[in-house]
């Protein structure tokens, strides 16, 4: 039990060492970089008509206040910290007078629903198939998925949309391409809105999922092509273990750990490519919020969604984590 | 070398075609420096024409012939990644060999960055650089910020290898020769890693270069210089999907998906070379 102790003492520190590094590199690109974000905004606003030199004096007063840049670089600092902890980042500008906390909250049940399910379907399926494709190497049906696996897992997420997209839009529009829900539905738990919400995001899983699988289905084929010239597997099929036994209890027991170590390696990917996938089939989760943001030019949302996606990473990295020592029960005894 | 791409094309289906793929790639790229047209110049040609013998891939929306314009892209997206690969290649060999050979709280410290590397999410902080970069978001700083963010992964398998390394006799006998720690980790352990860093090349262009076709396909990067991602940037500022000119981003994409494939197996072959066991099984007992 202390082994289990020590390990989600030592994950915690994990955990924070990522909100520490990831939420710096937020402060320093914003802070650190030769470009001042309040002096663009107000070229921005003033490059119509004139505008009074005390009128622009006040608005950069204003601004300088609201993006917590006055005052020394460790006052600064200080400043970004303690919005970042009360997760107050302010009223977006594009959404005046919406706060950015607001926005990113509208957001984020639909990006975390999306990437929860394509997400764990992707994994079970990839190493289901790829755990069956690595006990039965001769089978011609699951060489073929080796083989269409190898040709979809590098493709990045941007062009596979793209493709779905031509694909179910264009040439057989079958389904809906763009939208969360139906537009005319009140967003309520309804029937109609459920379907229409579930309708609306089979394309953009799909697109994460068919990359997904690909990978995991790799992965797994390769670990379990490994444990199957274990002694132990040789001796429980001597011994007259049943081979489907053998498959789940034997092979892909052991093959599991480092598809789940994979699993939370791969997860800042998994979001970056949840982020372009909302975009191409305008889905409104903070992929498409932090697209949108930066077209605006909205600095407080920009941040506000960078450090929310750090966050969120982080946490499902750490879930992940916690939930391992329940495969390997090394970690356990330890 | 060259009886290892022997044995490589003679036994290994995926690195026949990863090659051969790479090699239409490389080809087209090569072409770019015979182009009739300056990359950047618009209007040379009438606009929109499809695929004709005059104009193998068609003409944009812009006046520009697409087979051109694709040979140019091509070149830059591959210099891109081979540029970011270069650099991060680097950091991973010094994060890497220096934290495998020195343990201890060195190589805790050094870990525990590189796990937070792994695991944070770039997409949203490249996004932020450019926001607030914008318009001096040049080719090359772009380049230079992947490099420092994608060393992360392959940091952590060149350490797991100098780990194994670190047992061996010749550390110890360098060691007791009076060797300094830079001259055992350049002379001794970095020709055992180099194959890893050869295969993960692979893998770490595919990662960049799909990272920059996203932020180029948004508009996030500097979309004057052509590459893949510009390319469709651009059919998309024309809507040409909607216009009909579908060989705008077909061409684009195709050959995106034949680089993307054929840098993939080219790792995979690599790989499988690399492994001793699976070397065996391909490749029989002859190397």
């Amino acid at each position: 039990m202390s082994g289990y102790v020590a390990y989600v003492v030592r994950r915690l520190a994990q955990f924070g060492l990522v909100l520490f590094i990831g939420i710096n590199l937020a402060y320093v690109i914003t802070h650190a970089t030769p470009i001042d974000p309040v002096e663009q905004s107000i070229s921005a606003v003033t490059s119509f008509g004139n505008t009074a030199p005390d009128a622009i004096e006040q608005m950069r007063i204003s601004l300088r206040e609201l993006y917590g840049l006055g005052g020394s670089p460790g006052a600064q600092y200080l400043v970004f910290w303690k919005r970042i902890l009360r997760a107050d980042f302010g009223p977006s500008l594009s959404a005046f007078p919406t706060p950015v906390a607001t926005l990113i909250g509208r957001a984020l049940p639909w990006t975390a629903g999306l990437l929860a399910v394509s997400t764990i379907v992707a994994w079970c399926l990839g190493s289901l198939l790829g755990g069956l494709a690595g006990y039965h190497r001769k089978s011609r049906g699951l060489k073929l998925m080796g083989v269409i696996a190898m040709g979809l897992h590098p493709i990045p997420y941007y062009i596979l949309a793209l493709v779905l997209l031509i694909v179910f839009g264009f040439l057989w529009p079958v389904l809906p391409i763009t939208g969360g829900s139906a537009m005319n539905l009140p967003q309520t738990w309804t029937f109609d809105f459920v379907t229409s919400v579930l309708q609306h995001a089979i394309l953009p899983a799909l697109s994460l999922i068919l990359i997904g699988v690909g990978s995991w289905f790799l992965g797994m084929r390769a670990l379990v092509s490994n444990v199957v010239t274990e002694d132990y597997v040789v001796y429980a099929e001597l011994a007259g273990v049943s081979p489907s036994r053998v498959l789940s209890h034997y092979v892909m027991r052991n093959a599991l750990p480092p598809q789940l170590t994979g699993l939370a390696i791969s997860l800042g990917g998994i979001f970056n490519g949840a982020v372009i996938t909302e975009k191409v089939f305008g889905y409104p989760g903070v992929g498409s919020l932090l697209v949108d943001a930066v077209y605006a030019g909205d600095y407080g949302l920009v941040l506000g969604v960078t450090t929310v996606s750090i966050l969120g990473v982080s946490i499902g990295v750490l879930v992940i984590d916690l939930l391992y020592p329940l495969l390997d029960p090394r970690v356990r005894f330890s | 070398m060259a009886a290892i791409l022997r044995d490589l094309l003679r036994y290994h289906a995926e690195f026949r075609i990863g090659a051969g793929l790479i090699a239409v790639v490389l080809l087209l790229s090569v072409l770019a420096s015979f182009s009739p047209y300056p990359p950047q110049d618009v209007y040379v040609v009438p606009p929109d024409v499809p695929p004709s013998l005059t104009y193998w891939f068609g003409t944009t929306s812009r006046g520009q012939d697409v087979f051109w314009q694709l040979t140019f892209a091509l070149r830059n997206t591959l210099l891109f990644g081979c540029t970011v690969a270069l650099i991060s290649r680097l950091l991973a060999l010094v994060v890497g060999l220096l934290s495998g050979y020195k343990g201890g709280w060195i190589d805790r410290a050094l870990m525990s960055v590189n796990d937070t590397f792994i695991v944070i999410p770039l997409l949203p902080i490249l996004v932020l650089f450019y926001f607030v970069m914008r318009d001096r978001m040049s080719w090359l700083l772009l380049a230079m910020i992947m490099a420092c963010l994608g060393w992360a992964y392959d940091a952590r398998l060149i350490r797991s290898v100098a780990i194994s390394l670190k047992a061996r006799e010749f550390t110890q006998s360098g060691l007791f020769s009076g060797m300094s720690t830079r001259e055992i980790l350049v002379q001794e352990h970095l020709p055992y890693v180099m194959p890893i860093v050869f295969s993960t090349t692979m893998n770490n262009m595919v990662w960049s270069i799909g990272l920059e076709v996203t932020l180029a396909v948004l508009g996030f990067t500097d979309i004057n210089t052509p590459t893949i991602g510009g390319m469709i940037y651009w059919a998309n500022q024309h809507t040409a999907m909607v216009a009909g000119v579908w060989w705008w981003i077909a061409f684009p994409t195709i050959a995106i998906i034949m680089t993307f494939v054929g840098l993939f197996l080219l790792a995979v072959s690599m790989n499988d070379y690399i492994d001793p066991r699976s070397r065996l099984h391909d490749f029989g007992g002859a190397s």
